[in-house]
């Protein structure tokens, strides 16, 4: 079966549907809904044998490239470092089809928000490379 | 039992036999690292087939076969001998030594100073904790195969090291903590295992700092059924429900500690982890939070940031912590002002900004507390820690309007 990674991102990816705040400016009963939310969704995944893996990323980042024959290597924060594309984490799930990892990912989407309201979030779905010889 | 089919194996009692029968091969004259190995695959075997089959000698059917791999290899390896070759078919009778010396003999193999932290960690729970490669893997998330060439180089890294003199007890001290300090994953409790291991030290040596640091274990493992409340959410030592704490646990750290500070004198001042674990003693004291011996607690702190040159840079932890105590005995802007000595040092981290969010929130300043709090959570390096901030600045956040 096919593995996906779900990713969330802290910023980029398409127009959001909604503007929101940080987490840490909600309602304390709208952070605790969405975690309780987070925490259902993995049990979900677990009871259905499709979990794999759920991680998440600290918002720091740095591009590293090599340096040259004797060089240091050469850090740097990227270009916009303000608005780039920055990923937040992920789920991994080992499903069926990509339907049935789009299905997931729309569910993550739907985690409640302030006021309790879907968040709607854009989550980025992506095919993991199998180990095994492909099938076609 | 005769019933059963399958008997139920003491994991415990062979995973103690570990460090004595290793300590036994390597006093005999073989090589450490294939001793290791060998009896790595003798406890393998011996989880396999002692449910079933449970040995009359336990000791000495791990020692025997440990002992026949090792032959076995040598055989195939047509490698030159390290020495000859015993013709006697039975084990040699276990040498005269203590327990405890076992552990320390092996301790300070498995801390040498020329290997790293963590592979220090790794061989230690598997030389001396009688852990499998498979179980130390599992308790650091890694797979088994990349801990297993941890502990593969890490005692390639010692052949050829003498292991027979004494080694530095602070470098064990602190392998044991940062055992400890894994907490617990899978199904190995790393924090127990940390705990079963100070006490055996504390058996082989007189050291105080050795039962400071058992006690210090004792102390702070004692609050962990009140550290997650039922939606596995982390619950500070403020909020804690007291009556969840291990009470035995205490009392035993209590007399531990108590046994070392005896032991003080003018010139010989208690150590770090004394001081750390009379704070943990001073904590476990309190019937609630508002009780709490705060001038106690901060007249401990004065003593462990004494104990080093620089404090704020060498130990900024001691000094983050005593800016706690400063706040509740002298205010949180005295607090405060001792976390800004910090800055510099740790201000990317997400304790200072945590514990500066605590003592704003103690001043009653709440906007500053929630913005506090919010950095923190940004700078987290652990899901549950940043989902503690994150409540906590949102909770904030909200109380001030």
């Amino acid at each position: 079966m096919p593995k996906y990674l779900l990713l969330k991102h802290y910023r980029g990816g398409p127009e959001p549907h909604h503007p929101f705040p940080p987490m840490d400016q909600w309602a304390p009963e709208d952070v605790e809904a969405h975690m309780a939310f987070q925490r259902h969704v993995s049990e979900l995944l677990e009871e259905n044998g499709e979990y794999v893996d759920a991680r998440a990323l600290t918002p720091a980042r740095t591009w590293v490239r090599y340096g040259g024959p004797e060089a240091a290597p050469v850090t740097t924060d990227g270009p916009h470092p303000e608005t780039s594309d920055l990923i937040a984490g992920w789920y991994m799930i080992d499903v069926e089809s990509h339907e049935r990892a789009l299905e997931v990912a729309a569910y993550v989407s739907s985690e409640p928000g302030p006021a309790g309201e879907p968040l709607y979030e854009w989550i980025d779905v992506r095919e993991v490379m199998s180990a095994a010889p492909s099938e076609d | 039992m005769i019933d059963e089919p399958v008997q139920r194996l003491d994991e415990g009692a062979l995973r103690a036999l570990v460090p004595r029968v290793l300590a036994g091969l390597v006093r005999r004259g073989e090589d450490f690292d294939a001793a290791e190995d060998a009896l790595q695959e003798a406890l393998l075997e011996a989880l396999r087939v002692w449910p079933e089959h449970p040995p009359r000698d336990p000791r000495a059917w791990l020692t025997t076969v440990a002992t026949r791999r090792l032959v076995d290899a040598r055989r195939s390896e047509a490698a030159r001998q390290r020495r000859e070759e015993t013709s006697s078919a039975e084990p040699p009778p276990p040498a005269a030594t203590e327990e405890g010396d076992d552990t320390l003999f092996l301790l300070f193999c498995c801390c040498h100073p020329d290997l790293a932290p963590a592979s220090q960690v790794a061989l230690t729970l598997r030389a001396v904790g009688g852990l499998t490669t498979r179980e130390i893997a599992d308790a650091f998330y890694v797979p088994e195969a990349t801990m297993a060439q941890r502990i593969s180089r890490a005692k390639r890294t010692l052949r050829g090291r003498r292991l027979d003199q004494p080694g530095d007890l602070a470098v064990v001290l602190r392998v044991l903590y940062l055992v400890y300090t894994a907490g617990h994953a899978g199904r190995v409790d790393l924090a127990r295992e940390a705990i079963r291991l100070a006490r055996q030290l504390t058996l082989a040596t007189e050291e105080p700092e050795a039962r400071g640091l058992l006690a210090l274990m004792l102390l702070n493992h004692a609050r962990l059924p009140a550290r997650l409340d039922s939606e596995g959410r982390i619950v500070t030592l403020d909020q804690q429900d007291r009556g969840r704490w291990d009470t035995r646990e205490i009392a035993e750290g209590v007399r531990v500690l108590q046994s070392a500070l005896a032991m003080r004198t003018e010139e010989r001042r208690p150590g770090r982890y004394q001081v750390e674990a009379a704070i943990a003693a001073l904590h476990d004291d309190a019937a609630s939070a508002e009780e709490t011996d705060w001038p106690q607690i901060l007249a401990w702190y004065d003593d462990l940031v004494a104990l080093t040159d620089d404090p704020v840079r060498q130990d900024p932890a001691a000094v983050l912590g005593r800016a706690v105590a400063v706040g509740h005995v002298l205010g949180a802007p005295a607090g405060l002002r001792e976390t800004d000595r910090l800055r510099d040092v740790i201000g990317e981290r997400h304790r200072w900004h945590a514990v500066r969010g605590h003592l704003h929130e103690l001043d009653g300043e709440l906007p500053a507390a929630a913005s506090a709090y919010a950095e923190a959570a940004r700078r987290a390096t652990n899901v549950a820690e940043r989902d503690y901030l994150v409540r906590q600045a949102a909770r904030t956040r909200a109380a001030r309007a």
